[in-house]
């Protein structure tokens, strides 16, 4: 079953792609009915898979029969010995049904969203090129599976953001994105070489069976001796870093926002933005012992979570703001790993991608209905209008600020207790940051709500009278997923991270006795407990006295932190100085590769340059013949007086 | 005695004939010079023994090529011009080639003897008896037959060659076709017309 | 035929045919004025290479070189006949023999 599970979206996007070619022309009925068949198989074979990864989750997470199952043999080549294979256990089972659920959701609502679109077999095919993909990596069994999915979603995210090809900043967006993501899957790429020489192989089972006892090994790089699975942990973090928008190679996130909102929801919400996690989450058994790696990871993870939401303060983009929040969260589920509570990282990971791609779609209905328009400025007073949208950005939102009884509460909360109970300086670090960082989640969620429902309508009179609610195949995957964001944490709190947690994960996830963040987080004291909650009131409270109450007040704490604010707004600079520092240097270290090394030298010694002297020469020897006859004559002279002297030199001599 | 000095007579004028061809203003001149060389170039022939190359040299090469040269100086309309400036810039590297050709010249002159087997070679060998004439007259119709041919051939080519070249059609030149003459019919060349009293045509 | 003087022997002869020689040469190509005393070089050209011939001939008493001086005798005056011809379209075609203007075969 495992195999129809990852299987069948390709077969999805294989179907889909060439009915993309499809000539439809001006045909409307006809167009009609390429897209029909591309959207409904598409779905259909997503809407399986996920029946069929609930069943999985039963069968594997629930009962605990973790299995391989081989495919296909790929490489055998000197030590060298890996195969297409599917590796199916809790943690597997966990992805799987996060992925086909909001795949198959955004397929669903996809339906709907991209209706008018002229390339529609195209967007449903990239979907499921891209759910193949992420599927591909949360099966691998060995690290190359894993690299091949992972840039399988990298190269889907590009074809996806840049959909739109006709947009150039489309286009630049999904340039960026791919090329962050390339500089994360170089570390990737080294972090695997550095396996295979350390322990000879890249199949997981069998780097984690002898992990322990590599704990101590060192590694020679470049003459320097260094500890062998810092090495390789960090490695893998940068490419966790890259592909999930951890500080420093974050800039692609919000750019990402020039995609359809579906994809936002799919990818850069639930899907490849935790590619990342789940990662690190896998190689709990190398990271573990490796404290360095785990503080480092603790340590950007909970800088992100902080600067992602200082951010997502300020911005007017309904998306952008979503695309910020989605940064933090993930910060917030690395610095959870960083204290060696992957359990509850994988938790959180489950219940946001819910809430952040039902926020998403819901975002997704409200730029529908304004036609289009997406700064929350332009909009405003239309809670009455959208009510289903307007109910389920709420829950998304209470998911989100982690208020009770929703799903974020259970998994925001159990990462905050398990920062504190590390009682490590960077859980410390981290602990404080990420209460920071709920009150102004909590505090911009409602920004967002009350920008866009609330107050006197500020679009104008013919966008307004053309608001209406969105089709049922756009409310339908909603609905799902509002579900998902009510009960998800409620119900599975005890297999994730409460007592059932040994017997769901099984072997899937190390943790060393050591490491008992989490054990911990549930003796922790009460007021560790509510404070994100109170923080999470605040943070509310706030966003209704600023914007509801006293909607002068934003302007005036605006004008008084002006330089701050500036900074904030403007991301912290961080775009303006990969620019300079990056970008700048990049280009003109090409473009004098280009002028000098490949047009002066090489072409200039080469063709050109032949072509040249070869012209030249022949111009100079060229006036040797003037045409006039004596001049003919007199060479022949010449001639002779030299065969003639030549003759008596060496006949005669 | 006189040999000697005819023999100096006629290479003088030779030589300075050819140099006053080449450095005369007038071409009209250039041509009597030539016709000069080849006179006292047919006066050396003649010191030598071969009278006939000499007669031969005044009838064909003064009698009929310098002639003609003279036709074309006098049909095309040269004007005279002056030695130009150019001499000047060339002089350097003429003067140069020239003298390193005298010099081997010279060397050659000077080094040079007969092969020991000269006499065995001879292609037509003669004897003292006889004239001139009459000597090459016996061989040209005979052993050199051939070549006596070809250069017919030669001289034929030459002369329908140089005919092709410069005919040209005229315009205006009245000729008689005599077919076409004898061709017309009555028809074509009187007209009866009826003339009024009175009146002209 | 009579022998050739004691006084005057072959060297003579030869010299006066290089000198003529020359002469054409020189007269080839240090001409400026026009193409007919480029003809008539040629032609003193191969009057030289006659004595030449002739005084070989005498001095070695082989006929063989009478006859061909004959023959190059004729074979000179077709190409004379040839190139004046030649000369004459060209006059006709181009209105002047100056050297410096006949370049048209400028590569």
């Amino acid at each position: 079953m495992i195999k129809a599970i990852v299987f069948l979206p390709l077969l999805g996007a294989m179907f889909a792609g060439i009915l993309a070619f499809v000539r439809v022309g001006k045909d409307k009925h006809y167009k009609h009915k390429v897209d029909t068949y591309a959207q409904w198989i598409t779905s259909g074979f997503l809407l399986a898979s996920m029946v069929m990864s609930w069943i999985t989750f039963a069968d594997v997470g629930l009962s605990g029969n973790a299995y391989t199952v081989t495919v296909l043999s790929w490489i055998q080549s000197g030590n060298l010995d890996l195969n297409w294979a599917l590796k199916v256990d809790a943690l597997t089972a966990v992805m799987l049904v996060v992925v086909c659920t909001v795949s198959a959701m955004v397929h669903v609502y996809s339906i709907g969203y991209m209706h008018h679109d002229p390339d529609v077999p195209r967007f449903m095919s990239y979907l499921s090129l891209f759910t193949f993909c992420m599927l591909m990596l949360v099966t691998a069994d060995n690290l190359v599976q894993m690299f091949f999915g992972w840039e399988g979603v990298g190269l889907a995210s590009y074809l996806l953001i840049g959909f739109w090809y006709s947009k150039p900043s489309a286009n630049a967006a999904a340039i960026k994105a791919f090329v962050v993501n390339r500089i994360g899957d170089f570390g990737f790429a080294l972090g695997i070489f550095a396996t295979f020489i350390m322990f000879g192989t890249v199949n997981l089972d069998v780097i984690f069976g002898n992990a322990a006892s590599m704990a101590t090994a060192n590694i020679s790089i470049f003459s320097g001796e260094f500890h062998a699975i810092t090495v390789i942990c960090l490695l893998l973090f940068v490419g966790a870093m890259g592909k999930s928008a951890q500080l420093g190679l974050h800039t692609w996130l919000p750019d990402a926002m020039e995609g359809p909102t579906p994809v936002s929801a799919l990818i850069h919400a639930a899907t490849m933005v935790t590619a990342g996690v789940f990662m690190v989450a896998r190689m709990s058994p190398l990271f573990e012992y490796s404290d360095l790696a785990l503080q480092v990871v603790t340590v950007v993870g909970a800088s992100t979570a902080i600067f992602a939401a200082t951010v997502g303060c300020t911005q007017f983009d309904i998306k952008r703001v979503i695309a910020y929040s989605t940064c933090s969260q993930l910060g917030y589920m690395f610095f959870a790993i960083g204290v060696s509570a992957y359990q509850a990282a994988i938790f959180h990971l489950m219940t946001h991608a819910f809430f952040k791609s039902l926020l998403f779609l819901g975002a997704g209905s409200v730029i529908h209905a304004m036609s289009d328009e997406q700064d929350m400025r332009n909009m405003g007073g239309t809670w009455k209008l959208i009510p289903v949208t307007y109910a389920l950005m709420w829950i998304g939102s209470l998911a989100l600020a982690g208020v009770f009884p929703f799903a974020g509460y259970f998994s925001k909360d159990i990462i905050l207790e398990a920062a504190w109970a590390a009682h490590t300086s960077v859980g410390n670090y981290a602990f404080w940051l990420g209460i920071t960082a709920a009150f102004l989640t909590a505090f911009y969620s409602w920004r967002l709500i009350i920008m866009t429902f609330h107050g006197t309508p500020r679009a104008d009179e013919k966008t307004m009278a053309h608001v209406h609610e969105s089709p049922k195949v756009m409310i339908l995957p909603l609905l799902l997923l509002a579900a998902g964001a009510c009960f998800a944490g409620w119900g599975a709190y005890d297999w994730f991270v409460g007592h059932g947690a040994q017997h769901f994960w099984g072997n899937a996830i190390l943790v060393l006795p050591a490491h008992s963040a989490l054990e911990d987080a549930h003796h922790v004291p009460a007021w560790v407990k509510y404070l994100p909650l109170v923080v999470g009131g605040a943070g509310i409270a706030l966003a209704y006295v600023m914007y509801m109450f006293v909607p002068s007040l934003p302007g005036k704490v605006v004008q008084a932190i002006k330089p701050i604010h500036t900074f904030v707004f403007n991301k912290w600079y961080f775009d303006e100085l990969f620019d300079a520092v990056f970008v700048k240097p990049c280009f003109a270290i090409g473009k004098g590769f280009w002028k000098v090394g490949d047009q002066q030298i090489i072409d200039g010694l080469g063709p050109n340059g032949i072509a040249h002297a070869t012209q030249e020469t022949a111009q100079k020897t060229g006036v040797l013949q003037t045409g006039y006859l004596y001049h003919y004559a007199f060479a022949m002279l010449i001639g002779v007086v030299l065969m003639v002297t030549w003759y008596m030199i060496v006949h005669v001599g | 005695m006189i040999e000697t000095l005819v023999f100096y007579m006629f290479a003088l004028f030779c030589v300075a004939s050819g140099v006053l061809v080449v450095t005369s203003r007038n071409p009209v001149h250039s041509v009597l010079f030539l016709i000069l060389a080849f006179f006292n170039a047919a006066g050396l022939f003649v010191l030598a023994g071969a009278e006939f190359l000499a007669m031969l040299l005044v009838i064909v090469y003064v009698g009929a090529v310098a002639v003609l040269f003279l036709f074309v100086v006098m049909m095309l309309d040269i004007t005279v011009t002056e030695l130009k400036r150019g001499f000047q810039a060339y002089l350097p590297i003429g003067a140069a080639v020239g003298l390193v050709f005298l010099a081997e010249i010279a060397f050659v002159g000077m080094t040079w003897t007969t092969a020991p087997s000269a006499q065995s070679n001879l292609q037509s060998a003669t004897n003292a008896e006889g004239q001139n004439t009459v000597l090459l007259g016996q061989i040209i119709y005979t052993d050199y037959f051939y070549m006596f041919q070809a250069s017919g051939l030669v001289l034929l080519v030459a002369m329908i060659g140089a005919i092709v070249l410069t005919h040209r059609k005229r315009t205006g030149v009245k000729k008689q076709v005599i077919a076409k003459q004898l061709a017309r019919s009555a028809k074509e060349s009187v007209e009866l017309k009826k003339v009024e009293t009175g009146r002209g045509i | 035929m009579g022998e050739i003087g004691h006084t005057i022997g072959l060297a003579h002869y030869l010299t006066v045919g290089a000198i003529l020689f020359a002469t054409g040469v020189f007269g080839i190509f240090l001409n400026r004025k026009n193409v007919i005393v480029i003809m008539m070089s040629i032609e003193l050209l191969l009057l030289a290479v006659n004595i030449n011939l002739v005084a070989f001939s005498v001095e070695l008493g082989d006929l063989a070189g009478q006859v061909f001086s004959l023959f190059i005798l004729t074979v000179a005056a077709a190409e004379a006949a040839i190139g004046l011809a030649i000369l004459v379209v060209f006059f006709r075609a181009r209105g002047t023999i100056a050297v410096k203007d006949i370049s048209g075969l400028k590569g």
